[in-house]
């Protein structure tokens, strides 16, 4: 019970901090509206034969990207915590080892819901109608959370790897941003080079967006070509992939940090 | 009864390449402290570490209250203070959201958190910035946060680790003020630092490490003994220097050595004020005016000196290294 207080302490922390530095939640909010906006007008003639238009399909792509690049701010926020030694005095309480961790994790978690209810109504704004009904667009943004906490793990053990917190944060963007545009998330895969499409199917991002716009109601148009498994099975694939993430990168990054030493 | 045992400890860091600690042993008696001096990269922070259960030793054995720090590290966190090289807080929230936070993770209730929060402000003169982000500290003002976090639920003993380094001259003064308060208050301390001054000023007993091993141990004065006795040092006027020479070494009966660029006489002497009495009265009945006259205790820098081989090294750009998380 004790471990599950500690890590609340925690996100409350980092609840505190963004009352205290409101400019990090007004960034964060700002950044993915910008991303909708630019991408409804300067792409929305990409969805020529879209029912419902190019924003139908675009949203659940940026959702998606916006909460795959929570693992960059979770690794950032953690590698900054041991850069001013704030580990060790963690690390030096009475409190369960996995407290700070998790609580960061959730609170990275709980700015996502922020985030992604900022950025469903700029979508609704500029067109975006989901067709599913109320219970499953709530289980789409609930899907996105998950992916986006699965994320936060790999988040973490790039945090606990790293020396510089403004090195891992570029090289977690470095990693992510890529991800985020070899998919299906902006455009149809068919007219990527043959390796890419390969690449752009079984890529996590391509099966979470896959996934989301089959939750919200919208038929994924935007490229089955290899007939894969998680192209198929979305959102299914999406839950493996989750798992997948998080029982690898858990037991890494408690082990990290138990070991932790600031070397 | 000992508060803090350590015994044989070893750590090796690059496959052994690097002994961060080679066989260190010490120990603390209850409600004393002890300083353990030792210039950078001695061993003083991985002995800090290992003793906080933040780091496992290769091989050795440590105890903290009694408690084995490597078998029951949980139950050793609940009886410590930590406080290091550098504020650990968080620097975006306030002096009391600090306070309160922590004192949450050490299971205060939050009315409690919060009463212990203001008391510590209170005692550590930071209730007139208590709301203030961290941010916006002097470096003292920061250190004082950092050791009333490590102080919230009383420990029965307190670990600093360089509680002054990289601090102005009026923080290291304030500093050294709030850690005598807790000293009086019977708190047992082990203490590290690389300022020889420090150790003597606030530490009942010293051990000097270098390289991973404890070189000497000794109250200050004790460790100055080692080093040689007290010496006599007086100036005179040019014409004098030869009478005043043959007066001294009367008196004395020690062989003086004269710098003659500084006109200075100095002579070791075993009982040092007597003698310095004694001489005062030749010079005065034999009409040698002194200029300056002094009784002069080794300093620990010349103690360290005598141990190593090598000076204690004052602080150096490695601080900001370490800061970044280097570690030997």
């Amino acid at each position: 019970m004790n471990g599950i207080k500690d890590a609340l302490v925690i996100t409350k922390r980092q609840l505190l901090q963004l009352t205290r530095v409101p400019e990090v939640l007004i960034f964060n909010t700002i950044q993915p509206v910008m991303f909708v906006l630019l991408f409804r007008y300067v792409f929305g003639g990409l969805g020529a034969g879209i029912k419902g238009g190019y924003v139908q399909l675009l949203m659940p792509g940026i959702f998606v990207q916006t909460v795959t690049f929570t693992l960059a701010a979770t690794a950032q926020g953690l590698a900054q915590d041991m850069e001013k030694g704030l580990i060790d005095r963690f690390r030096s309480l009475p409190i369960a080892r996995s407290a700070l961790v998790v609580g960061r994790t959730l609170g990275d978690g709980l700015l996502n819901i922020v985030v992604l209810i900022v950025m469903g109504a700029a979508g609704y704004i500029v067109g975006w109608r989901p067709t599913s009904g109320p219970l499953h667009i709530f289980l789409g943004f609930l899907t996105l959370l998950f992916f986006g906490y699965a994320l936060s793990w790999a988040g973490i053990f790039a945090g606990l790897m790293s020396k510089d917190a403004r090195v891992v944060a570029n090289v977690s963007f470095l990693f992510t941003f890529p991800l985020t545009f070899l998919s299906n998330a902006f455009a149809s895969t068919t007219s990527m080079p043959r390796a890419l499409q390969y690449f752009a199917e079984w890529n996590p991002v391509s099966t979470m967006v896959a996934a989301a716009r089959q939750l919200f109601g919208f038929h994924n148009t935007f490229g089955v070509t290899a007939h894969s498994f998680p192209s198929e099975h979305p959102i299914v694939a999406s839950f493996i992939y989750m798992v997948l993430i998080m029982s690898i990168f858990i037991p890494l990054s408690v082990n990290r940090y138990k070991n932790a030493n600031r070397r | 009864m000992k508060s803090v045992i350590a015994e044989n400890l070893v750590k090796t860091y690059r496959k052994g390449a690097v002994r961060a600690l080679d066989g260190l042993s010490l120990d603390v008696e209850e409600g004393t402290v002890l300083g353990v001096l030792g210039p950078n990269g001695a061993g003083k922070t991985t002995t800090v570490r290992v003793l906080s259960t933040l780091l496992e030793p290769d091989s050795g054995h440590a105890t903290v209250g009694g408690i084995d720090v490597v078998k029951n590290p949980k139950a050793v966190r609940q009886i410590i203070g930590l406080s290091g090289q550098y504020a650990a807080v968080d620097e975006t929230l306030t002096g009391w959201d600090n306070l309160v936070m922590f004192g949450q993770l050490y299971h205060l209730s939050a009315v409690q958190a919060k009463v212990r929060a203001n008391e510590l402000l209170e005692q550590f003169s930071l209730t007139d910035a208590a709301h203030r982000p961290i941010k916006t500290f002097s470096g003292g003002m920061r250190r004082r946060l950092d050791l009333a976090a490590s102080l919230i639920i009383r420990p029965k003993v307190l670990f600093l680790d360089e509680p002054t380094t990289g601090l102005d001259p009026r923080g290291r003064m304030e500093m050294w003020g709030v850690i005598e308060d807790l000293v009086r208050e019977g708190v047992t301390l082990l203490l590290t630092t690389q300022y020889l001054e420090e150790a003597d000023q606030l530490a009942d007993d010293i051990v000097v490490i270098d390289q991973g091993k404890v070189i000497a141990r000794g109250t200050s004065d004790q460790l100055k003994d080692k080093v040689g006795g007290e010496r006599i040092e007086i100036v005179v006027a040019q014409a004098n220097l030869v009478q005043a020479k043959e007066v001294i070494e009367r008196v004395t009966h020690g062989e003086a050595t004269v710098d003659q660029g500084m006109r200075r006489i100095s002579v070791p002497v075993p009982d040092g004020t007597q003698s310095l009495i004694a001489v005062i009265r030749e010079f005065d009945s034999a009409g040698i005016h002194a200029l300056d006259l002094a009784l002069k205790r080794p300093s620990l820098d010349d103690v360290f000196l005598s141990l190593t081989g090598h000076i204690a090294e004052a602080e150096t750009p490695e601080v900001d290294h370490k800061r970044r998380g280097a570690r030997k």
